[in-house]
């Protein structure tokens, strides 16, 4: 069902991980994507799988939850693993046909290159798991202030991504109480050709899109009531700030490239 | 030929953190000729019992049949049975898409797989008993048309496909007391035609006191009270109050004049408690 999708939702909890600044978690989230390009030797992915593991742990986020966000792009993992192992560069040839070769290296690159994905998945999905989404996107506006003098419109940007991000379960149940109600009267969404699917579509789509409009449209009367005019100004009720443990956080991210690099480069493991 | 539900459990979000068990262990069968009116507080299970009937949701445990049919079932004996089951959602004119109000309202029969005359036929039916003339509606944008008006037509799209079963999600909601007045009016024109069942889900005690013939109470997924209203709204106010609903206005009144020692009946219609009173009134002045 519809309303069964977890992606980008967050799980209320008290642990470590939840209490880290949402900027500290944004940029840590950004460097650990930059650390698994600098993995090369299988060695190397087993540090950042034991890295995963472990913020999984500190999160006490239920494993099972955490590793399901993997799910929706199994396609994808799966697709980059069998590319690699068939066309990958390699002297170790198992087997071939026409112009596939399925060669060892290929594997083993496909096994890299899936696990690069399979941890990108994870730790962003741990990010959006414990951060919730006001709070990411306050973290985000912060981010982007910096930028603003050269016409980033920061907060215009992380309030559209507020409003989008609230409105994400909105749609979704909407979108299915007209799916129950076309459902009702008979509609047949999984049958007939690929046209006449695409215009079975339209009953859901139609009033999708009235309703969309319409909330959009009250929702920007009810900003206005209450004299919502842009970021100019404004204050805000929690106040971010650093402590100890982010730029711990951070230090142990910064920490973790390093071992990595000199692993790669250093050591040549 | 019942409506039947057996056993019937079911878990929303199943396996995850967010489950939540709506329906437990429910049981009951509802008779053509019946007006049944499902009464609870929001979250008590009410929108998933009556999205079960109409083979929206099927069960976890337990089954749903209509005249012996699982509506779970994918054969073509199942998806005739789920089509006797007509349901109209909570602001059904949200779900309006077609262009004109003609299209909009042989949707359903269309999928029934009728001919162009037997579209036609149910259409004008189904527009003549919610009082939308046929030539100055129907080629109209339903788009264009008042909420109340919007909403007939939306309850047409579902009665069109002659259901023996009608579902009502609370189809007063957000209407105008005429409006509202007339919905039901049409309702109970339908149903004392055609002598179909017709469920009601509402909040409004007082509907459920005027139309239903049989009112079920749900609480925490599970039918607490069943029987009639009069009985229910007299002898299980308790219950009632637990279950944070209440009695409809028109018996808190009789309570209140029984109270300050008039000694009135309790009934579900206002005009019948206003006679008893000018009755009241004219002994007393005989005296």
């Amino acid at each position: 069902m519809l309303t069964d999708i977890t992606l980008g939702q967050y799980y209320p909890g008290n642990s470590v991980i939840h209490k880290l600044d949402p900027r500290a978690k944004i940029i840590a989230t950004l460097l650990f994507i930059a650390a698994i390009f600098f993995a090369d030797s299988l060695l190397s992915y087993g540090v950042l799988a034991l890295f995963v593991a472990v913020v999984i742990g500190l999160s006490r986020l239920p494993v099972l939850m955490v590793l399901r966000s993997v799910k929706p792009l199994w396609i994808i993992i799966v697709l980059t693993l069998f590319i690699h192992a068939f066309t990958g560069e390699g002297k170790d040839v198992l087997y071939q046909y026409s112009f596939l070769r399925l060669t060892t290296e290929g594997i083993i690159m496909g096994i890299k290159m899936s696990l690069r994905l399979v941890f990108l998945l994870l730790i962003s999905s741990i990010l959006t798991f414990t951060t919730s989404p006001i709070v990411l996107t306050d973290g985000i506006e912060a981010l982007l202030r910096p930028f603003k003098c050269i016409g980033v419109p920061a907060h215009e940007l992380a309030m559209m991504m507020t409003i989008a991000l609230r409105f994400i379960p909105t749609l979704i149940e909407e979108t299915d109480r007209i799916i129950k109600a076309q459902t009702a009267r008979g509609a047949d969404f999984d049958s007939g050709s690929l046209l006449q699917r695409a215009k079975n579509m339209l009953p859901i789509l139609v009033p999708l899109f009235i309703s969309a409009f319409r909330r959009a449209d009250e929702l920007a009367i009810a900003m206005e009531a209450r004299c919502y005019r842009g970021g100019e100004g404004r204050t805000r009720m929690h106040e971010l700030a650093y402590k100890a443990k982010d730029f711990i956080a951070l230090a142990i991210i910064i920490l973790l490239i390093a071992v990595l690099a000199v692993m790669r480069w250093g050591l040549g493991l | 030929m019942p409506l039947n539900l057996q056993n019937v459990t079911f878990t929303y979000m199943k396996g995850t953190p967010f489950e939540k068990t709506a329906l437990s262990d429910v049981s009951l069968q509802i008779e053509k000729g019946e007006f049944v009116a499902v009464i609870g507080h929001t979250g008590s299970g009410k929108s998933t019992l009556v999205q079960h009937l109409s083979g929206l949701l099927h069960p976890d445990k337990g089954s749903v049949t209509v005249d012996g049919v699982n509506l779970n079932a994918k054969n073509a004996a199942a998806k005739k049975a789920r089509n006797s089951v007509g349901m109209v959602f909570q602001y059904p004119e949200h779900q309006i898409f077609a262009e004109t109000v003609y299209e909009d309202i042989a949707f359903g029969p269309r999928n029934k797989g009728l001919g162009p005359d037997e579209v036609d036929r149910a259409v004008r039916d189904a527009m003549a008993f919610v009082g939308l003339d046929f030539d100055s509606f129907a080629k109209r944008s339903p788009f264009r048309l008042s909420g109340g008006q919007m909403r007939r037509v939306a309850i047409a799209g579902v009665i069109a496909m002659e259901p023996d079963y009608l579902i009502l999600d609370e189809p007063s909601a957000g209407l105008d007391p005429r409006s509202r007045d007339a919905v039901f009016k049409e309702v109970m024109a339908l149903y004392k035609k055609r002598g179909i069942a017709v469920i009601l889900v509402t909040h409004n005690m007082e509907e459920a006191a005027r139309y239903a013939s049989r009112l079920l109470v749900i609480s925490g997924g599970q039918v607490i009270l069943d029987g009639v209203p009069h009985d229910i709204f007299t002898n299980h106010k308790d219950e009632l109050l637990a279950a944070s609903m209440d009695v409809p206005p028109v018996y808190k009144l009789a309570d209140c004049l029984n109270a300050h020692g008039l000694p009135v009946e309790r009934t579900p219609e206002l005009a019948a408690l206003e006679k008893q009173i000018l009755e009241l009134r004219r002994a007393k002045h005989a005296d």
